[in-house]
């Protein structure tokens, strides 16, 4: 996601260490400290990505071991299925409402907590707090007090003194409402994480650059905002924008919870997860098919990201 | 170019001075009734799960809906505590079991790691580094159904090991770690060399005593994402006894049968641990955010 300073060696601390411990012996405690750890990411990362693409492979119905090698039919049928296309093009529709919404707010945020001389720690704990709650909790909350569409919620009750009718939010693809419920959770949820990190950002900026454009006549507000506060915020802004996309991409715990019911889950708004989980887990436990799924859905996330990271220049630690 | 920032004001401009002021007064005071007001719809969604919980379920689902409910039912949380169709004493134990595991075996294995990394000369070093960091960029969530394969494979479904045990091995922990200790001060560490202590005995005597914040950051960020996840407890938590406080709601919320007073005194049970932690240790973590350079 960063660029981390790499080949800092430490100069001059080889000639010690190579004293009291030979060539030998460092190897050997790099790898006492550093082996567990890998050790671990091998057997639980590299090893699992590496048998999905081998299960992609195969007709592996409820089997982790299958001998029935097709090739690529499941990739064939995996995009020719509209349920998998569909749940990209749901993405798609989730990430157009998400990114640009969550990255508004939590810079709103930032901004304005940024500039308070009193309280600054009490709203930044309040509207850091959601970041505390879990998917399940608020898509609870979401979906059971204020967006239940049947008799009760806060939604209704509220809308209910203006003269607006009931609208049953989540049930319905007519309008489709239900975006705005699945959105406003993961801005509840997600805004206050983004605000730190754009904080952390305005906090690096140094106050000469403002005394300086107010020197230059600068009016403080939209003329400081632009030309000063964004420009030195790019290198946030691009990491912030990088891990929105990213993390729209996993989106399954509010989906899975706002929309799934004792009888199933609904047609609509599938994003590629909850796709995956239901032809891999699901009755079929058509773990080949979804291996290929998951095998898509990471070279989809990987052109995306690296094209993301050439067009922003990912890191831009010159800016 | 519309930005004419370039341009000095007259030295003498006190003509617009006094309507600056009061524009920008106006402007701050503004700004403050905004973020009192978000602060209050960022609070609402709290509320309601506390003023469900403590309601009676006629209340919650009566169409004449108040915002303070009639009565407050502090029964509901023996209730919750005895009704046997919410295991929610059991949920309580494991996700409270899996988070302390999750939180220390990461900080182990992630600060050794990341200590080697940054302090102990290696020739791959560097080439290990990028093998770590190269797993941050593949979203973990795409490997679910991988992992879920190998660790049916191990026969660890429904297993407190096959929840705690493929979530130790965090790169995001590694990573921060490794940027703490590369500006860890190395006259410490070279005292203790002096002094004939070994690489082991000068990290766990000098290196981690004098690093508590970074522990204490990554342990609460961990803490939280332990105790919140919810896809990878779901495919291997299947049995009952094996369920999470999250997969446990979960599944409630979707089922017909359960009282929705219940349900929501046991969303607000669930979050209570999870609050005190995050108040006590929030500056912690923001401290961690802005070291991780994850905005550089």
């Amino acid at each position: 996601m960063t660029r981390a300073p790499l080949g800092d060696r430490l100069p001059g601390t080889r000639p010690r260490s190579s004293r009291l411990l030979g060539t030998q012996n460092r190897t050997l405690w790099f790898w006492i400290f550093v082996g567990p750890f890998a050790l671990g990411l091998i057997l639980f990362t590299y090893v699992p990505l590496a048998w999905s693409v081998y299960l992609s492979f195969f007709d592996a119905h409820n089997t982790v071991s299958p001998d029935d090698f097709i090739g690529f039919d499941n990739y064939a049928s995996m995009l020719r299925n509209d349920a998998f296309t569909d749940s990209l093009v749901t993405f798609a529709v989730f990430s157009a409402f998400i990114v640009p919404t969550t990255f508004v707010l939590s810079l709103a945020l930032a901004l304005m907590v940024n500039r308070l001389r009193r309280a600054q720690a009490f709203f930044r704990s309040v509207f850091f707090l959601p970041a505390a709650c879990s998917y399940v909790v608020a898509a609870m909350i979401w979906k059971l007090s204020i967006f239940n569409g049947v008799r009760f919620g806060l939604a209704n009750t509220v809308l209910g003194w203006f003269g607006v009718d009931q609208t049953a939010w989540l049930s319905t693809t007519d309008p489709p409402w239900y975006w705005l419920v699945i959105v406003t959770v993961r801005l509840w949820l997600q805004a206050g994480f983004y605000m730190i990190l754009f904080l952390a950002g305005l906090q690096r900026i140094s106050p000469t650059l403002y005394e300086a454009a107010a020197v230059d006549g600068a009016r403080p507000g939209w003329q400081v905002l632009r030309h000063i506060t964004l420009p030195q915020l790019r290198a946030t802004s691009v990491a912030v924008t990088l891990l929105l996309v990213i993390n729209a991409f996993q989106a399954f715990d509010e989906f899975y919870n706002l929309l799934s019911t004792s009888s199933g889950y609904p047609p609509h708004a599938r994003p590629p997860l909850v796709y995956l989980y239901y032809t891999a887990l699901g009755r079929e436990q058509n773990l080949g098919l979804g291996s290929a799924g998951a095998v898509l859905l990471a070279l989809i996330i990987a052109v995306v990201t690296i094209g993301q990271a050439r067009w922003f220049g990912l890191g831009g630690k010159e800016d | 170019m519309t930005a004419p920032v370039k341009r000095r004001r007259p030295a003498t401009a006190p003509r617009t001075r006094s309507t600056d002021d009061a524009l920008v007064r106006a402007g701050r005071a503004l700004r403050v009734v905004l973020l009192i007001a978000l602060a209050l719809l960022f609070l609402i969604p709290f509320y309601l799960l506390v003023r469900n919980g403590l309601a009676s379920e006629d209340d919650i689902t009566s169409p004449d809906w108040t915002f303070f409910p009639a009565t407050l039912h502090w029964s509901n949380i023996s209730e919750l505590f005895d009704d046997p169709t919410v295991p929610m004493a059991r949920a309580l134990l494991n996700s409270s079991l899996i988070a302390i595991a999750t939180t220390l075996g990461t900080l182990l294995l992630a600060s050794l790691a990341g200590y080697g990394l940054a302090r102990i000369p290696y020739r791959y070093a560097d080439h290990v580094f990028y093998a770590i960091l190269g797993t941050m960029m593949v979203p973990a969530a795409v490997t679910f159904v991988p992992s879920f394969v190998l660790v049916s494979s191990l026969g660890w479904v429904s297993t407190l090991r096959g929840l705690i045990v493929p979530t130790l091995f965090s790169a995001f922990a590694c990573f921060i770690f490794r940027q703490y200790f590369l500006g860890f001060p190395r006259e410490l560490e070279d005292a203790a060399r002096v002094d004939g202590l070994g690489h082991w005995r000068t990290y766990w005597r000098v290196v981690v005593p004098n690093s508590r914040p970074v522990f204490a950051a990554v342990g609460t960020i961990v803490f939280i994402g332990a105790w919140n996840s919810f896809l990878w407890p779901l495919v291997i938590g299947q049995d009952r006894e094996a369920w999470t406080v999250q997969v446990a709601l979960a599944t409630f919320t979707t089922s017909q049968v359960i009282r929705l007073h219940v349900l929501f005194i046991a969303a607000a049970v669930s979050i209570v641990p999870l609050l005190v932690v995050f108040l006590f240790f929030q500056r912690w973590i923001v401290a961690g955010v802005e070291r991780s350079g994850i905005d550089d």
